[in-house]
Order: C-alpha cells, then sequence, then structure tokens
C-alpha cells in the first residue's frame, strides 16, 4: 500500500498514545492505566483528507538515554527510521518531566507535533496551561487533546500533515547548555564529521558527552579515538560542575523545562486531597493495603468459581435437553464430539474467560495494578526480582503469552529470565478453568483453593532457586505511580473483547475438532492405543484413567481443551462418573504444571532464545510429572 | 571522663532511641553492662555539654548535635568494619569489636580517606548503612576524582531520603554511587537541588513513594538509600 506520511507517537509511559493511536487507526492496542503496557510498537493506517496515513505507537520513553528495552525500540525507531513527523503526546498534569523528553526530541531535530493530553484531568486538578505560550516557547505546533473521549486526535493530524508540508523544516537551535557545555559539543562536533551512524551530528555528539553507552558502542570500533576525545571533553564538564556530565546536561534540561512551566502554567492547589490520594491511603497502607489486596484477588476467584460453575452447568442442562439421543457411528461422533465439545467450549468462554477478561480490564483500567507491585516490592525481593515483576506476573493470569512479553520492562537479562519463567507457572484462564471447572466442580472450591495456594508455593521456591542460580543482583524498582480513575466502560470491554476474540477463533474449532476426533478414536477403539503407550506415566506413576494420556498430548495445544476432551474421552459430561476426587486433583494439578502451550512455548523462544525455553519446558514437565505422582501418593492417604 | 566513654553512650541512645526517640535509663545499663546510677551520672554530664535531652522519669533523646556526633561515630564504626572485612579479610566476628575500639582514635581526615580507599561503601558488613560524610560535594564520583583532601565540610544536616517522616519535604543534596540507576532518577528529575517529599513506605525496608516535580514515583530502599536531602 501507498504511504503517503508516517506518523509515529512517542512520550513518557502512562500518558495516552495508545489511546489516541486507538482513536485514529480503529485498532486495539492494549491499554490501561500503568506504565509499561506497550512494549513493542504496533502500526495502523488512517484515511485522512485523501492521504493514506501510517501511524506507529511506540512504547513509554521517559529519556533518550534508554533505561528497559522497550525505551530502545522508541528511541531506535525514532533517531534512526526517521518519521516524517513525530507527535509526541504530553501529560498536561505532569508537564516538567514529560517536557524533558519533549526537549530531547526537540534537540533531534526531527519535525514535531504536541499532543498536549489529559488536559481534562489537568483541569481538575486545578492545572491550566497557556497553550499559545507554550507553542511559542517550544516553537511547535501544540495540540489540545483529551484521547478517551477522542477530542483533538484529529487536529493532531491536521498538524502534522501542516508540519510535514513545510517545504524545509527549520533548524530549530533546541536548547543552548551553558557556554562550557557548548564549547564542548563544537568542538566534539567537528571530530564527529565522517563518522556517521545515522543519527544527527549534534545529537550524537551531546550523547557522547553523556556517554550513552549505545552510541559509545556503535562508534567505539571503527572510531575509538572519537570515544577518547568525548571522554575527555566529559571529563571536563565533570571537573567543572563537580558532577558526572550526563548528570550535568540532565540538570540543565530540567532547569529549561522548569522554566518553560513557570511561564505557561498556573496552578491552584485544592484545600482538600483526592478522592484517589485518599484512596492510596487505604490501598498502599501497610495493613490495609495487604488486606485489600488480599481480599480483592480471593474474591475475583470465588467470583469466577461460582459464576463459571453455575453458567456450565446451566449449558450442560440447556443442551442435554435438545439431546435427541440417537445410537449410531455419525450421530454418536456428531452429538457427542461435537456439540458436546460446542457446549463445553462455550460454557468455558462465557462462564470463566470472558468474566475474567473483563475483571483484569477493570484492574488495569483503575491503575490498581502499580498498587500492587508496590506492595509486592518487598516479598518479591526474596525470589530476586523486584515489585514491577508483579504487573506482568498478574498479566499471566490471563494469558501466559502476553505476560511473557510484557517482562521487557524488567531492566536487567537476568530479572527478565526469572520473571518469564515464573510467569509461565502462573495459572492462566485455561488453567484456572481446568482447576475451577473439574476440580472446583466436582471435588469442592476448598481443594481449588489449596491448587493455587500450592501454586503459588512453588512459584515462591523456584523464584528462591533461580535467584540463587541466576548470577547478578535485581537493579531495584524506580516506577510511575499514576492516579485512580474510573475504569472506562467502553475501554474495558473493548479490551476484554480484544483479548477474547482469538480464543473464539482459533481455540473453539481446534476443541470441537480435538473433540470430534477423540470420539472417533474412541468409537473406533483407536484411543486405547494411544493411552496404553502413555499408561507407564498415566497410570502406573500418576494413577489417572488411561484415556487421560491422549489429553495431555492435545493440552499442549490449549489447556481448557484438556477439560472439554476429557468429557469427550470419558465419553459422559458426568466426570465423577469415571475419576475419583484424588484422580482430578492430580489431573488439574499436573495441568496446572507440565508445560507451557504451544503458544506460550513460541512467545519463550521469540523471547528467551531456543536453549532457554526448553530448558523452562523440560523443567516444567519433569516437575508435573514428580510431584503428579507424590501428589497421587499422598492424597490417597487423606482423602 | 574518657571522650570514648562519652562516645559509646553516644551510640548507645542512637541503637536504642534514634534519631527523635527516648531511650530508658535502664536499657542503657544493660546495653553497656554499667550500674544505672553511674549511667544517670554520664547523663547529667553530657547534657550539660548540650549533647542530650535528659529527665529521670523520661528517659534520654539526642539532641541535634548529639545526633550529629552520633552519626559520626556510626560512620566511622561501619567504614572501619568494611575496612577490617574487606582489606583486612578479618573473621567476621572479630570486627564488630575491633571496630569499636578503632573508631574513637579515627581523625576526620582518616575517615575520608578510608571512605575514598573503600569507593564511598554503602551498607556495613552486617548491612545497615553507613551514614554519608559531611563533606560539600553532590555526589560520591566528585569526592573520588578530586586529587586533594582539602574539600569544605558542610555543617549542615544531611540524611538519607528513606529516614524523612512521611509527608516531609527536603532537597537533594548528594546522591551516591553512579550508573544506569542514577541516571534513570536523574531523568525522573531527581537532580541537585530539587525538592521532594516522602508519601509513603512499605513496611520491612520495603519500597518509598515520593513526589517529585508534582509526579508520583515508587522508588526501591536499595536505590532509595542513596539519595541523601537536607530538610528544608
Amino acid at each position: 500500500m501507498k504511504v503517503d506520511l508516517t506518523i509515529a507517537l512517542a512520550g513518557n509511559a502512562n500518558v495516552g498514545k495508545s489511546s489516541i493511536f486507538n482513536q485514529l487507526t480503529g485498532l486495539g492496542q492494549i491499554i490501561g492505566n500503568w506504565p509499561g503496557k506497550t512494549v513493542e510498537k504496533a502500526e495502523g493506517m488512517l484515511f485522512h483528507h485523501n492521504k493514506q496515513i501510517k501511524i506507529i505507537d511506540l512504547p513509554g520513553i521517559y529519556s533518550l538515554s534508554t533505561y528497559s528495552q522497550e525505551e530502545i525500540v522508541s528511541r531506535d525507531y525514532i533517531a534512526l527510521e526517521r518519521p516524517d513527523v513525530v507527535v509526541n503526546v504530553v501529560d498536561a498534569t505532569s508537564l516538567e518531566r514529560n517536557l524533558f523528553f519533549t526537549l530531547q526530541l526537540i534537540e533531534m531535530g526531527i519535525p514535531l507535533v504536541i499532543a498536549l493530553n489529559l488536559v481534562d484531568i489537568a483541569k481538575k486538578k486545578g492545572i491550566t496551561i497557556n497553550q499559545v505560550k507554550l507553542q511559542k516557547l517550544l516553537d511547535s505546533f501544540v495540540v489540545l487533546t483529551i484521547a478517551t473521549k477522542g477530542i483533538g486526535v484529529h487536529e493532531i493530524v491536521d498538524a502534522a500533515l501542516e508540519q510535514a508540508n513545510k517545504q524545509s523544516p527549520e533548524n530549530k537551535p533546541g536548547i543552548r547548555y551553558g557556554p562550557e557545555i557548548e564549547k564542548r559539543i563544537e568542538k566534539l562536533g567537528r571530530v564527529l564529521t565522517g563518522v556517521n551512524i545515522g543519527y544527527p551530528l549534534r545529537w550524537t555528539a551531546i550523547k557522547l558527552l553523556e556517554q550513552d553507552s549505545e552510541i559509545v558502542n556503535k562508534i567505539k570500533e571503527k572510531h575509538p579515538d572519537v570515544i577518547v576525545a568525548a571522554n575527555i571533553l566529559a571529563e571536563e564538564i565533570s571537573e567543572i560542575h563537580k558532577e558526572p556530565c550526563s548528570t550535568v546536561i540532565s540538570s540543565e534540561r530540567y532547569a529549561v523545562a522548569a522554566r518553560i512551566v513557570k511561564e505557561v502554567q498556573t496552578f491552584k492547589e485544592s484545600e482538600k486531597p483526592s478522592i484517589s490520594e485518599r484512596f492510596d491511603g487505604i490501598s498502599m497502607h501497610s495493613v490495609w493495603g495487604y488486606v485489600l489486596m488480599f481480599t480483592v484477588m480471593l474474591s475475583i476467584l470465588m467470583f469466577m468459581s461460582f459464576f463459571g460453575g453455575w453458567l456450565s452447568e446451566t449449558f450442560t442442562n440447556l443442551f442435554e435437553s435438545f439431546n435427541p439421543h440417537l445410537t449410531g457411528f455419525w450421530p454418536d461422533l456428531l452429538w457427542n464430539g461435537g456439540v458436546v465439545g460446542l457446549y463445553a467450549t462455550l460454557a468455558i468462554a462465557f462462564g470463566f474467560i470472558l468474566p475474567f477478561y473483563l475483571i483484569l480490564g477493570v484492574l488495569e483500567d483503575s491503575g490498581y495494578l502499580p498498587k500492587i507491585a508496590y506492595l509486592m516490592d518487598r516479598p518479591c525481593h526474596t525470589i530476586g526480582l523486584h515489585g514491577k515483576a508483579c504487573i506482568p506476573l498478574l498479566l499471566a493470569f490471563g494469558c501466559n503469552v502476553p505476560a511473557c512479553v510484557g517482562c521487557r520492562i524488567m531492566e536487567t537479562k537476568r530479572d527478565r529470565f526469572i520473571a518469564i519463567f515464573l510467569s509461565t507457572l502462573v495459572p492462566c484462564s485455561a488453567r484456572t478453568v481446568v482447576i475451577l471447572g473439574l476440580v472446583g466442580a466436582y471435588v469442592g472450591v476448598q481443594w481449588a483453593l489449596a491448587l493455587y495456594v500450592f501454586d503459588f508455593i512453588l512459584i515462591f521456591i523456584i523464584g528462591k532457586l533461580l535467584n540463587k542460580i541466576v548470577p547478578g543482583v535485581s537493579v531495584g524498582i524506580i516506577m510511575e505511580m499514576p492516579p485512580y480513575r474510573l475504569p472506562s466502560r467502553k475501554v474495558v470491554l473493548k479490551q476484554a473483547w480484544n483479548r477474547f476474540k482469538p480464543f473464539l477463533i482459533t481455540a473453539l474449532p481446534l476443541i470441537i475438532l480435538g473433540s470430534i476426533i477423540i470420539e472417533a478414536m474412541r468409537i473406533t477403539d483407536i484411543l486405547p492405543l494411544i493411552s496404553n503407550a502413555l499408561s507407564p506415566i498415566t497410570v502406573v506413576w500418576l494413577g489417572l484413567p488411561a484415556f487421560t494420556g491422549f489429553l495431555f498430548i492435545f493440552g499442549v495445544l490449549r489447556k481448557e481443551a484438556a477439560l472439554v476432551l476429557l468429557m469427550a474421552a470419558a465419553g459422559t459430561v458426568n466426570i465423577s462418573s469415571v475419576m475419583s476426587p484424588v484422580q482430578m486433583v492430580v489431573f488439574a494439578l499436573v495441568i496446572m504444571i507440565y508445560i507451557p502451550c504451544i503458544a506460550t512455548i513460541a512467545a519463550l523462544i521469540r523471547e528467551t532464545g531456543w536453549k532457554k525455553a526448553g530448558l523452562i519446558t523440560l523443567t516444567e514437565v519433569g516437575l508435573a510429572i514428580f510431584i503428579g505422582g507424590l501428589a497421587y501418593r499422598l492424597l490417597n492417604v487423606f482423602m | 571522663m574518657p571522650k570514648e566513654h562519652i562516645e559509646e553512650y553516644l551510640e548507645a541512645i542512637y541503637d536504642i532511641a534514634g534519631r527523635e526517640g527516648t531511650a530508658k535509663t535502664t536499657e542503657i545499663a544493660e546495653r553497656l553492662k554499667n550500674a544505672p546510677a553511674s549511667v544517670t551520672e554520664v547523663f547529667q554530664r553530657m547534657k550539660q555539654n548540650g549533647l542530650v535531652r535528659y529527665e529521670s522519669h523520661k528517659g534520654v533523646s539526642l539532641t541535634a548535635k548529639g545526633y550529629k556526633a552520633a552519626i559520626k561515630m556510626k560512620r566511622k564504626h561501619r567504614l572501619l568494619e568494611v575496612f577490617l572485612d574487606k582489606m583486612l579479610h578479618l573473621p567476621s566476628d572479630k570486627i564488630h569489636d575491633q571496630a569499636c575500639k578503632m573508631e574513637h582514635t579515627l581523625t576526620d581526615e582518616t575517615e575520608t580517606a578510608l571512605c575514598k580507599t573503600l569507593r564511598g561503601p554503602n551498607h556495613c558488613p552486617h548491612g545497615s548503612p553507613i551514614p554519608p560524610c559531611n563533606l560539600e560535594v553532590k555526589n560520591c564520583q566528585e569526592c573520588l576524582s578530586e586529587e586533594s583532601l582539602k574539600l569544605e565540610k558542610r555543617d549542615k544536616d544531611v540524611i538519607s531520603i528513606t529516614s524523612l517522616k512521611h509527608g516531609e519535604k527536603a532537597k537533594i543534596v548528594f546522591v551516591r554511587g553512579g550508573g544506569g540507576a542514577m541516571q534513570r532518577l536523574c531523568d525522573l528529575g531527581l537532580t541537585h537541588g530539587t525538592v521532594v517529599s516522602l508519601l509513603r513506605e512499605a513496611p520491612l525496608n520495603g519500597p518509598i513513594e515520593i513526589c517529585v516535580r508534582g509526579c508520583k514515583l515508587v522508588i526501591g530502599r536499595g536505590i532509595a538509600e542513596k539519595i541523601f536531602v537536607q530538610k528544608t
């Protein structure tokens, strides 16, 4: 497709870039009220004034001196791929910190449009910003927006088009630093002539003075002399200011940002604390914060257990009332394989998966997730991580795949590996289906709860071990705390649908197909052949019925399928007639741990490489078989 | 009364009562293995010197002057512990007692030299934070790169940001260490001279939440302990 213009959305984390992106492209980027949701860039198209415009949504970035992996994605895109226009989305409620990044963009000399977002929330806080003055001081277009309501988003594109149409983008001077720094930038600029790494010259010189490791590494090999010169000059600046050169430069940028804010912003501080702040007092309290957190988690689990159980029963009764009770090969295959597969899957989808995605959407949009990161930071240290890791770990309850990708918010390779490993052990919605739908429904909620508790203990132990084995130490949390906000119904619904759609499209047909295949194999007596091959593990060691062997194989594709197919393989929806309570607990336990599903394995390979992905997978298979057999022997004593 | 005797008392009061709390006479007596009567006598003397506030029924607490002297001793003690552990490799059960004896004869000049040789350590071998020095520097690099020891002393009460009370405001004066995390703090607006306020802290040495330039940030304990501030 012909693209007339490329616009990239860039700015600090959690300022509304993805909201603007969704408004412009009509796509469903995941959005939510916590920093670090977007870890990969997303692309979308917009047809505006007869022009095909490509919109790029970039991960949040605080400074071009990058800190975590997702920030590097943003920086490299802006600096190397050079979009036609960069739209810098700025949070009007914390203008000073946002301008720190804006000033760096201006320094890079890219055509720029500033979207001053969240102006409604700023107004509520008593902050008003003089748009005209800001426009003049920054010498760039400034558009006021309220992204969640779609206000101002098309004006952004108009401004971007206008900006792009300016034939020769005037050379903006950017910030002028103190004379002692400017002199050295100029000196280094002269040394740099002829060295081309794709970045603008002045910017490269400043980055070298800041001793930015990425840029230094890019130049070091071919031009070691440049690095030596840069180090000498940086040393001179440090000497004058008695501070490392990079902090001197940051301080100067902040001084400029503060000066601009002083001129354009008026702030009337309200007397009483806002509702969000008062709620912080409870949700981040040393005692009540934890009480609230456990109550929230437990009630979600309880709700899902009862609601899901009730809905799947209703579905079963509804469909069973239509059961024609025909006999023969084809009716058997179509009804027991196809229809039972369909309604069992629908019951799972609407009873467990969709409600969970709705709850997750509310949690994400409300801004509660970062509070959990704060509360859990100290406990996370015992497993060698810091509080930020809680966010991907919580997302893993929905699905392990985005959780593995989301671990990119961790700053070091070590932290990422541990967080990814642990994410794959978190019971995702598919495993929740098996735990609640089988153990919760047939054995008792307390046993389902026990399985969860056991899983958390297992995660803790594995985390402790990994902390010992993997060398290095965690860097510690540095994270922005967004204020609470009322979750938007539209956003939550859309988000849940975006996550649910892939399940309907890929999982539903797959499970029904699997169900028909199993039914066919059962009728034609092929199933026992496969099951018998696996029986040394399934029957002898784990104490499960032989037909479960096939389920473990199919479960690698989709773990929720294991429950539906269990009914198909057993030839009945009444599972308690073919499995004892102990067998159900052991079955759910093994399903919970035994292997990441195929989609997760693919994500693991992408995020950590073949070797580590293989290591994680094999460890979990071994662990599940070992623990399952042990549980079977122990539980038989108690139950 | 010998100087080290008073210094031991200051440290004991600091250990039990901290910056603003009160210690009971019996607690101090027990810790220093002295008779309560002689402890009371020392307290009276220290009160005359303006080091403590003392009332027989309430107990003893440190004055600003006493506090400054106490953390100075703590700093010397913990630096010596690091020295004995890292450089001399003494067995860990000997370190504390040896440092207790050496700390009283350590001059300020030697203290600074020791800190530089050890490259500005953060914690003693037992994990307690080492109070910052009272030199007029903005961070450790400045001190480490400076050849001469002739740095001006600052006569200010510099404390770690984690020692602020909830809701208290202070100005950043000194950041220990360096590297990526420090640059990140700077990029998030925690530059030299910025006013920050401590909002809350999580229990059991968890992270702290601060307000800086109108934004709320959560910072892990390990990083926060390296940020030093001066109350405004």
